[in-house]
């Protein structure tokens, strides 16, 4: 029993990562006040991108790490391009949000599988990228395994949640990027590009997205399908209400969700007969359940997510 | 400004909307090293052209359709429903339920049946995230998403345990389908597969017309997507119609699901939904969320649809290309409208216009 | 480096906005040490001039000058960097922000490198010190009163290294005592700067200009020294012409009380209580104006009544029924009629047409109705009526009620409330930014309806406005009644150090 919980547990971070990731970035999206829906869409590019480039240097054998960093890099600089592009359609053009992130996701999907189909085929894997304990820390009975034992980007995203932080209450960029999300016609009149600014979370965003994806295919899964992502793009931009739009409480959510992600596993290791279908179903009963208790009142949301600017038009 | 010009720049707007479209597909299909003329032509023009290929796309068009007309009420209401796809499952599970259920009730009575089971399978399944919305203020766009995910795997539980093909138990080939369903809950053929839902598509568009722009319920509803603020000041209960505008478009969505059912598949199998809840959000934003509109764009998306099974077979293309479409499509409908209704924007062009015209004299 | 501004010119300035000249060849000249009041009403384009003079909007004609150099701002951060700083008339600051972050957003203006916040906070102290203008650095905005908030937008300014203000309005949210600081300090302030204000409330004007400028209709139609001209004459130069707003010189018989508020409260979204225990009563046939500084309650007390917003505790009586926390359909079947604070997302349904939007309420009622259906003959020829009938100018009964100018919005508005032969009117703001024509015709109707015997709450931060119409004066502040006066016992000063919070022995 203990041996299964502390299992349980010590998958929950690093398969937390993909979500931290994406949520990290959907936040600071939306407190410049853009909401981007095509989270899931980016990540199944950045999915696809950072597993490719491995795969073909390595055609599914083993390869180098430095292949794995430059699919990291890849689906960054792929998911930074997706945000420009979103830029270009809600920012530039002013399209509504909610309706244009469902296009962005349908053509990140859609686009993502057309070139998997053409560049890989099936399903094949890659090696992926290795644990490393910390010397001493990981070797603390329990603690060890369920803090200390996992690969260099779950440290990676780890660290980044106070920095996440720090850049957002303690920077001028952040002070910009909350100023934009709460009143842009006051950042305007103080000398502050609305536009580029979102621009810059977004592309900040996207690549926070793009990293999350490939950290799905190249250090989770070690694969790319169709079904690789399924929602948690979606999951990922819940998890900012659920979080306040604060970098420690998006954490927090991000390791609750991904308790009851690991729940079918458990269930599956405890030889318990039950639907395995219930079980997946968990963690989005999850999201319409706490997304009921949060967004009623949302005092902290930023006041203009959602809303384009234009110095020109009065409100 | 003149009466000209304005149809010049609308005109001109919509031009560079759908080369934009096009130039973004292309550079997907060049990436993938496709003939991109051939492709084309392969999704496009292949399939009208025999009475076959235009019935399959006729079938397609069909439940694009009904979804459609159901997400544009929802849409006009104030709310986006992306949970077409699951409100369709859940349509499809009552459907089934039915049919299984009552498998010796007389076809006038059973088919009728099942299509209002199958309506309120899908209304539920919409009502919900409408109320959540209303009550709790729960963004639809996650709500319907994640109520999809949940339906999916519902709809599998299903096939795979009380809906099973008894058959499928004594040989063990664990397909997870349901027994073929009793010819009582069946839609007639018009010819090879087309079925006569197309009616049933046809007359929901004009209800749906004369829900919305001729009864005080439509006005409401109109209202409260237009100004839902000024709606509640003039004493409307937005609330109440935002969820009642979800439950039409979800039933509408399961009404699909039980046409399908009856006029194709008629035994609840995987993969029935085939994204048909997505695409209608295209189709019902291509088709200006105008049920007159909706007829014609849900011809041009099955026509796209079916032109896209084509692709692999012909030109090597995967199927999965309609999806990529799809979504330009939106991002592109949703941005020329805002560049169409910017007049400080069109204001800009004419004036420049105007000078150019004055150089030139 | 001498980097005072000795004059500023912006000379033959032209902007165009869809259909509108909003600015029409329009040439001003400061100097100096100089205060230049610009004048006119509103829409008269005296707002768009300034945010070009910031660099916000780019003008399709004319050039800007300092110092007798052309300069071209291409956005606000040049206008800041020329040493031109502005206070908008709607306060530019984050809510959610303390006064230091606010201030920090415009650092990069000041020429600094460093991102330092202490530093910042200095340098507020310092200003504040020095001008008298005391702010807390640490507070939120969204803790401060109006009158705070503009102590902090003032600093904010010169933090940047303003040596020339431009003011948009700057007194209507203050009570007659703090526009009388505000003018002593903007005195104290032209040893060191010049100030462009923007006003259309003349006795400001001929207390603090040296010049001044009248626009109307995007043009300059006067410009002189202030010293030389009455109010009156400035007043008649400003509107064109002789517009003498109709006043309430009616008596009548104390009515039968129609409305009663008692000891209502109601929360703010905000959750905390906007009304504290407000009790109000309204006879028949009198117009009882609610004076008082905007954000104390104004805007709940008037949801209440309608049923918009929940009474936590306390009554609403209306014709000896209790409608508290009804619904709002169900306050209007009662005979309530409402002018909503914001016309264009209250009141109107924006895209919706004017036909559209006259049958807002009254869609389902049998006039327009049957069985569900709507009757589209009806509507039309109701609406061609209403058209009619309150001038509204429009190309048609379909055009999209959200392309009318806003005083058209606010004749569809009234022309609807008015036909519905209410019991009872609530007229939230109803004049807010109208030009003096439009104002005149919705006193006039306002004056109307007391006539036939109706009873009126008018809300208005404008204490002319309520002074004007007004029988009774109500005057609240922090969501409760501080006093009621009788029109004639109601002066500028009472109702200041009332609304001010200041309890009258």
């Amino acid at each position: 029993m203990v041996a299964i919980i502390t299992n349980m547990l010590s998958m929950c971070i690093p398969f937390s990562v993909a979500l931290l990731l994406a949520s990290l970035g959907e936040m600071f999206n939306q407190r410049a006040g853009v909401f981007n829906l095509g989270c899931e869409g980016v990540m199944a590019m950045g999915a696809f991108v950072g597993m490719l480039i491995p795969f073909l240097a390595g055609k599914g054998g083993a390869v180098s790490q430095w292949y794995n960093v430059l699919g990291f890099g890849a689906a960054a600089l792929l998911g930074a391009l997706f945000g420009l592009f979103f830029g270009v359609i809600t920012v530039t053009f002013r399209a509504p949000q909610g309706i244009a992130g469902i296009g962005l996701q349908m053509f990140g999907v859609g686009t993502a599988g057309t070139l998997f189909r053409h560049f890989v085929g099936g399903t094949q894997s890659i090696p992926g990228i290795p644990d490393v304990d910390i010397p001493l820390l990981s070797e603390i009975p329990l603690i060890g395994d369920i803090f200390f034992s996992h690969n260099v980007m779950a440290y990676l995203a780890y660290l980044f949640v106070p920095a996440a932080w720090y850049i957002l209450f303690k920077t001028y960029w952040g002070l910009k990027i909350r100023a934009v999300g709460t009143n842009p016609r006051a950042a305007d009149s103080m000398g502050i590009n609305v536009s580029l600014t979102r621009y810059e979370a977004l592309v900040v965003g996207g690549a926070l997205a793009g990293l999350a994806g490939a950290y799905l295919s190249i250090a989770q899964a070690k694969m790319f399908s169709d079904t690789l992502i399924s929602g948690r793009g979606f999951i990922a931009v819940a998890l900012v209400y659920f979080g306040h739009w604060h970098p420690l409480q998006i954490m927090g959510g991000a390791l609750l969700f991904t308790l009851a992600q690991t729940f079918q596993t458990i269930v599956q290791s405890m030889g318990i007969s039950f639907p395995y279908e219930l079980a997946v179903m968990l963690p989005y009963v999850l999201v319409i359940v706490v997304l009921s208790f949060t967004s009623r009142n949302q005092i902290t949301a930023p006041s203009a997510l959602g809303k384009p600017f234009n110095r020109e038009i009065r409100t | 400004m003149t009466k000209s010009f304005r149809i010049a720049f609308k005109v001109s707007i919509i031009a560079v909307a759908a080369i934009a479209a096009i130039l973004i597909a292309s550079i997907i299909l060049w990436m993938i090293g496709a003939d991109v003329s051939d492709t084309f032509y392969v999704i496009i023009f292949e399939p009208l052209t025999n009475m076959l290929h235009i019935s399959e796309v006729l079938i397609r068009a069909i439940p694009l359709c009904i979804i459609a007309l159901g997400i544009s009420v929802a849409y006009r209401s104030g709310i986006i429903n992306i949970g077409a796809e699951g409100q369709m499952a859940m349509g499809l599970l009552a459907f089934t339920g039915v049919a299984l259920a009552f498998p010796d009730v007389p076809r006038p009575l059973l088919l009728p049946l099942a299509m209002i089971a199958a309506m309120i399978g899908g209304g539920i399944w919409g009502f919900i995230p409408g109320i959540l919305k209303a009550k709790l203020n729960v963004s639809e766009l996650l709500s319907t998403v994640m109520l999809n995910y949940i339906a999916a795997q519902f709809y599998s539980l299903c096939l795979r345990t009380i809906y099973l093909d008894p058959a499928e138990q004594v040989y063990g080939t664990g397909t997870p389908q349901s027994m073929r369903l009793t010819e009582n809950v069946w839609l007639g053929r018009i010819t090879g597969r087309l079925h006569y839902g197309i009616i049933i598509a046809i007359v929901l568009a004009v209800l749906i017309f004369i829900l919305m722009w001729k009864t005080t319920m439509g006005y409401k509803m109109r209202a409260s997507g237009s100004g839902a603020r000024a709606a509640r000041y003039g004493g409307i209960s937005v609330g109440f119609y935002l969820a009642l505008s979800m439950a039409i478009s979800g039933a509408f969505a399961g009404l699909a699901g039980g046409v399908e059912l009856a006029g194709v598949h008629r035994r609840a199998i995987e993969g029935i939904t085939n994204n048909y809840g997505f695409s209608g959000v295209v189709v019902a934003l291509f088709g200006g969320l105008h049920p007159f509109g909706i007829i014609p764009a849900s011809f041009l998306f099955g026509l796209l649809i079916y032109g896209s099974t084509l692709a692999p077979t012909m030109v090597g293309v995967p199927a999965n290309i309609v999806q990529v479409m799809q979504g330009i499509i939106i991002i592109v409908i949703v941005t020329a409208q805002m560049v169409l209704s910017n007049a400080y924007f069109q204001d800009r062009v004419w004036r420049r216009y105007q000078a150019l015209r004055k150089k030139e004299v | 480096m001498d980097n005072r501004i000795k004059s500023l010119s912006m000379e033959h300035i032209t902007k165009r906005f869809p259909g509108v000249l909003a600015s029409d060849d329009i040439s001003i000249n400061v100097g100096e040490g100089e205060v230049l009041a610009l004048v006119g009403e509103n829409g008269a384009g005296k707002t768009t001039l300034m945010n070009i003079l910031m660099g916000l909007y780019q003008p399709d004609e004319g050039r800007i000058l300092i110092n007798g150099q052309s300069v071209k701002f291409r956005g606000p951060e040049d206008a800041f960097r020329a040493g031109l700083g502005m206070v908008h008339q709607t306060y530019m600051l984050v809510p959610n922000m303390t006064v230091t972050e606010n201030v920090a957003l415009g650092y990069r203006n000041t020429g600094k490198k460093r991102f330092d916040m202490k530093a910042v906070r200095q340098h507020i102290e310092e200003i504040s010190g020095k001008y008298g203008l005391s702010v807390n650095p640490d507070a939120y905005i969204w803790q401060l009163s109006v009158g705070e908030q503009q102590k902090v937008e003032l600093v904010k300014t010169l933090c940047l290294g303003a040596r020339f203000l431009i003011l948009d309005e700057p007194t209507s949210a203050l009570t007659p005592q703090e526009v009388d600081e505000l003018i002593t300090l903007l005195h104290k302030m032209t040893d060191e700067l010049s100030i462009i204000f923007i006003s259309h409330k003349l006795q400001e004007v001929k207390a603090l200009s040296n010049k001044v400028t009248i626009l109307r209709h995007g043009k300059v139609v006067f410009s002189g020294n202030t010293n030389d001209y009455s109010s009156q004459e400035i007043a008649a130069k400003m509107t064109g012409h002789e517009i003498i707003l109709p006043k309430n010189a009616g008596r009548r018989e104390k009515g039968r009380c129609v409305l009663s508020v008692e000891n209502a409260i109601v929360m703010s979204d905000r959750r905390i209580p906007a009304l504290n225990g407000l009790s109000l009563d309204v006879r028949e046939g009198e117009i009882v104006g609610l004076a008082g500084v905007s954000g104390n309650g104004q805007r709940e007390l008037a949801e209440a009544i309608n049923g918009l917003r929940r009474v936590e505790s306390g009554r609403i009586v209306f014709f000896g029924k209790e409608i508290s926390n009804l619904s709002p359909r169900e306050i209007i079947d009662e005979g309530m009629g409402y002018i909503p604070e914001e016309r264009n997302t209250e009141g109107i349904v924006p895209p919706f047409s004017i036909k559209e939007n006259f049958i807002l309420k009254d869609v389902s009622s049998s006039t327009f109705s049957s069985k569900g259906f709507v009757n589209g003959g009806r509507i039309d020829s109701a609406a061609e009526r209403l058209v009619k009938r309150f001038d509204i100018r429009c190309p048609g009964i379909e055009t999209a009620a959200g392309s009318l100018s806003g005083g058209n919005i606010q004749k569809v508005i009234l022309a609807r409330e008015i036909e519905r032969k209410p019991k009872f009117l609530v007229a939230v703001y109803p004049t807010r930014g109208l030009d003096m024509g439009a104002v005149e015709f919705i006193h006039s109707e306002l004056l109307k309806i007391r006539e036939s015997g109706i009873g009126i709450l008018l809300i208005s931060e404008e204490l002319d406005e309520i002074m004007n119409l007004s029988d009774r004066i109500a005057v609240i502040y922090k969501g409760v009644i501080q006093k009621i006066l009788d029109k004639n016992e109601a002066t500028r000063e009472r109702l200041g150090i009332l609304m001010a919070g200041v309890k009258e022995e």
